[in-house]
């Protein structure tokens, strides 16, 4: 079995699989020696327990694993970029797909060129914008129909308390817990004047460098959640690594299997893939070179047409074949 | 055929609708102003326990397990409405007859609702739903309707030519409604004339020689042979529902199970309309506490100043004394679901605290027409309003109104030249139809801008007026000596506003370390700094 069979089933919760209905394994006896009494005692106790268990499961719950469904590929949309669409054949719907790269190496324009196409075809997308980093004009440019896609733009400090998922390290716990189910309507120095027990005010702040983090994820939660959106992107790509990396893999898993069986695409944009094995489809960008117009003349002659980027496919659950990479060029809305 | 919907003890049952809770109490209902409140009406575990209309509220405070509760305008208002609203959805001619009681002509109404008995008990079940127990009476006449459904409780149906006999067994007293008239009780009585029956047998002559024309009107009236035209109403649509509070409410839960209720009485009346609702505005009276004022300016409490652009959240209107506080929700589509208001209206107060304690609710719809929108079978999917619209307001409570929302591209060439506007997905929305979309523009994207938002102040080293070294001492990935460069492209706008720009852009490429960034770089030609604004990606 492999690794990802046992995973997944753990994420299913689904029970342990036994190929055939076996006793309770108890330790070879070597030799004549004969076990004590308080072993023999033991192991008996460990058979009537296991023995006992089994029997309160009922016989539906145990499926052989020749038995299993095999899970169908799934469908691919089209990335709005013909070679990344040549390298791995589009996005993977019910899958999280990660791009990562440096600065400048074209994950932007990917992003959007994904954005367009789903748009073009009907769909409604979401952009978690982690840093505030989306331009509006590019947005135009890239062809996204605006309408279609919700922009949720993280970084301002939030009035509420929420509770991190993230791994926090030293950030205070929260000392009032009442409040959270109950929030007050009024504030204190009214609230003792009307008559009702005063409560400690809440003075956990989570730090501004997790605050961004915990807005993007719980946005995610949110929108996955609510349904219908057909690309949801995770805008990551200005967070700093060690950030990113203290998202809980258990929360990329959470992601994968809310997306599973749907037809959402779960995109993020990272530096560095952070999200393990939970990613389908894993792509690396970087930026060859700019196009530009001749560099003998003055500056102000010069221009920006855009960048020659390469696509490396780092690792695809899909199928299996080596890395490979395909270049295309992005242009800027200027250069015609 | 007529029907009549008639509420007994009007002022318990607008209490009891407004405090469900009640129906297994004795409720008395006081009147007047302190120290007078006299009992004025009391339900049946009230009157078993021994307390009768006309009692003050001392003797009434002597029984402990009695709830006194204060006759309530806006509550019988809200009763009467809803009384009204479910005669309108059985008939389109109503008449208002009194507070308590509405007439409707049944006639049509058979083929589409059934027979007067099946329309009468889905009248009753739908009061029920409405919040009201009601007497429900179906006959040939209005009258005949009215009287019966005075006199007998429950569900009746009188078939035509049995009025009178149907009739006969009631007493005098459904004749007269109005407590004006007890002296013709007292004259009825003092003739042994105790029910209709017997009115109904007198001679003409002598009764009218006795009582005149009124009198040949009861009498008529007794043996259900008057036969008139109903004046039919046509009630506005205003859906308002109210509740006052003895104690002054300072949590989110405590109100937040009072807006429940609110909202399903609001939401069964607009159902039983046909109608859903795209505004609700929320008015608390909150209690006047005095020598607050300076507390309040310290505590954030949202004041007109500080509200922005209109987006779900339109107005919210606190006096300096803090008397009332109001919100306007606004809703994309048409909506009729309870819950889905509710927890907007949770998270919107929990964003947007009154500041003081409340003592009166009033929640007012908007109606509106529901949404009719049928998704195609082969459209892709789309959020449901009501899940979205509760995803949004949560997203805005993390993040902030203004930073959730669909963009808008502004007619202007100022580099943040747009604004975010309300989010909607709408089912039915129509696409340009094409082709093949996935084949227009694939063959190539465009290079995407990265905004740094707020822009990066940089320290540029100039070069015969060209940069050649940026620094940015905020972040120093950002940072390098220039390898390539483009510009100056210049850009101004807006000099007629106070808010004019200017600026010089470059296009760089940086070198830090061994990666090359593409970045754009700006000169305020006002303000006179340098600023890194964004990346190419």
């Amino acid at each position: 079995m492999s690794s990802a069979v046992v995973s997944t089933s753990a994420a299913l919760g689904r029970r342990f699989i036994f190929d055939e209905p076996s006793e309770a394994e108890v330790c070879p006896l070597t030799g004549d020696k004969k076990p004590s009494g308080k072993q023999a005692a033991m192991a008996s106790v460990f058979e009537s327990t296991i023995n006992h268990q089994k029997s309160k499961l009922p016989a539906a719950s145990i499926t052989p694993a020749s038995r299993l469904e095999i899970r169908p590929a799934p469908e691919m949309a089209p990335s709005g970029v013909s070679a990344i669409d040549a390298l791995t054949g589009g996005l993977p719907r019910g899958c999280l797909t990660e791009i990562f790269g440096p600065a400048s190496s074209g994950r932007t324009s990917v992003l959007l060129a994904a954005l367009a196409a789903a748009t073009r075809r009907g769909e409604y997308c979401a952009v978690i914008d982690a840093s505030d980093a989306l331009d509006a004009q590019s947005t135009a440019d890239a062809g996204v129909e605006l309408d279609r896609l919700l922009w949720v733009r993280c970084g301002e400090s939030s009035p509420h308390k929420n509770n991190s998922p993230l791994r926090h390290r030293d950030t205070e716990k929260d000392k009032n817990e009442e409040n959270q189910g109950c929030p007050i309507l009024v504030p204190r120095v009214l609230r003792d004047r009307v008559g009702t027990s005063p409560r400690s005010e809440n003075s956990a702040i989570p730090r501004a460098s997790e605050h961004r983090l915990e807005q993007v994820l719980r946005a995610t939660d949110l929108l996955l959640e609510s349904g219908g959106f057909s690309l949801i992107v995770l805008d990551l790509a200005d967070i700093p690594l060690p950030a990113a990396r203290r998202i809980p893999l258990t929360t990329w898993f959470r992601f994968r299997r809310a997306v599973e069986n749907k037809s959402t695409i779960l995109l993020a944009v990272e530096q560095q893939p952070i999200a393990g094995s939970c990613s389908t489809l894993l792509l690396q960008l970087g930026a060859i070179k700019p196009t530009t117009t001749q560099e003998r003349k003055p500056s102000h002659s010069h221009l920006l047409t855009g960048l020659e980027i390469t696509v490396e496919l780092v690792r695809s659950r899909l199928e299996r074949k080596p890395a490979r990479s395909v270049t295309f060029e992005t242009k800027t809305a200027w250069a015609g | 055929m007529f029907a009549c919907i008639y509420i007994p003890n009007f002022s318990v049952a607008a209490a009891l609708r407004a405090e469900p809770e009640l129906q297994a109490h004795p409720v008395a209902i006081l009147e007047g102003k302190p120290p007078l409140e006299r009992v004025i009406a009391v339900n049946g575990k009230a009157g078993g326990l021994g307390i009768a209309p006309g009692m003050t509220k001392a003797q009434a405070e002597l029984c402990p397990e009695l709830a006194l509760r204060l006759r309530s305008a806006v509550q019988e208002s809200s009763s009467h409405s809803a009384l009204l609203d479910c005669a309108q959805s059985f008939s389109p001619c109503v008449e208002d007859t009194a507070s308590d009681t509405v007439l409707l002509n049944l006639a049509g109404m058979e083929s589409l609702l059934g027979s007067p008995a099946e329309i009468a008990r889905a009248i009753a079940e739908r009061a029920v739903q409405l919040g009201l127990s009601a007497n429900v009476a179906a006959a040939v006449n209005p009258d005949a309707a009215l009287l019966a459904a005075r006199g007998f409780s429950g569900v009746t149906v009188i078939p035509p030519g049995k009025e009178s006999e149907k009739l006969g067994s009631l007493p005098v007293g459904v004749l007269f409604h109005d407590h004006a008239e007890d002296d013709k009780i007292e004259t009825l009585d003092r003739w042994g004339i105790r029910n209709l029956r017997a009115l109904a047998a007198l001679p003409n002559v002598a009764l009218s020689e006795r009582l005149g024309q009124e009198g040949l009107r009861l009498q008529q009236l007794a043996r259900g042979a008057v036969m008139r035209t109903l004046v039919p109403v046509e009630p506005p649509l205003v859906f308002e529902e109210a509740v006052e509070l003895e104690h002054p409410v300072v949590l989110l839960e405590p109100l937040a199970f009072l807006l429940n209720r609110l909202l399903e009485q609001l939401c069964n009346r607009l159902a039983s309309r046909a109608l859903a609702t795209q505004e609700l505005r929320l008015t608390l009276e909150l209690s006047n506490l005095t020598g607050v004022d300076d507390d309040f300016e310290n505590i954030g409490i949202p004041s007109e100043s500080d509200g922005g652009v209109d987006v779900q959240v339109a107005s919210q209107i606190v006096s300096r004394r803090q008397t009332r506080f109001s919100r306007v929700l606004r809703l994309p589509l048409p909506m009729l679901d309870a819950k889905t208001f509710l927890k907007l209206l949770q998270l919107d107060l929990s964003a947007n605290p009154p500041g003081a304690p409340i003592m009166k609710i009033l929640l007012a719809a908007e109606p509106a027409r529901p949404r009719s929108a049928q998704g195609g079978l082969f459209l892709p999917p789309s959020p449901e309003p009501e899940k979205l619209e509760l995803t949004l307001a949560r997203i805005a409570g993390m993040v902030g109104e203004q930073r959730v929302g669909a963009l808008e591209i502004l007619d202007t060439h100022h580099p943040e030249g747009f604004r975010m506007r309300r989010f909607v997905a709408e089912v039915a929305r129509k696409t340009p139809q094409r082709k093949n979309p996935d084949a227009a523009d694939a063959s190539s994207a465009v290079t995407a801008l990265r905004r740094l938002r707020p822009p990066l102040r940089a320290n540029v080293t100039l070069e015969n007026g060209q940069p050649t070294r940026v620094m940015c001492p905020r972040k120093k990935e950002v940072s390098g000596d220039v390898l390539w460069k483009a510009g100056p492209w210049r850009f101004s706008g807006d000099w007629w506003e106070r808010e004019a720009w200017a600026r010089d852009e470059w296009d760089l490429a940086l070198r830090n370390g061994e990666a090359v960034s593409f970045y754009r770089l700006v000169h305020d030609l006002l303000g006179g700094g340098w600023f890194v604004e964004g990346m190419y990606d």
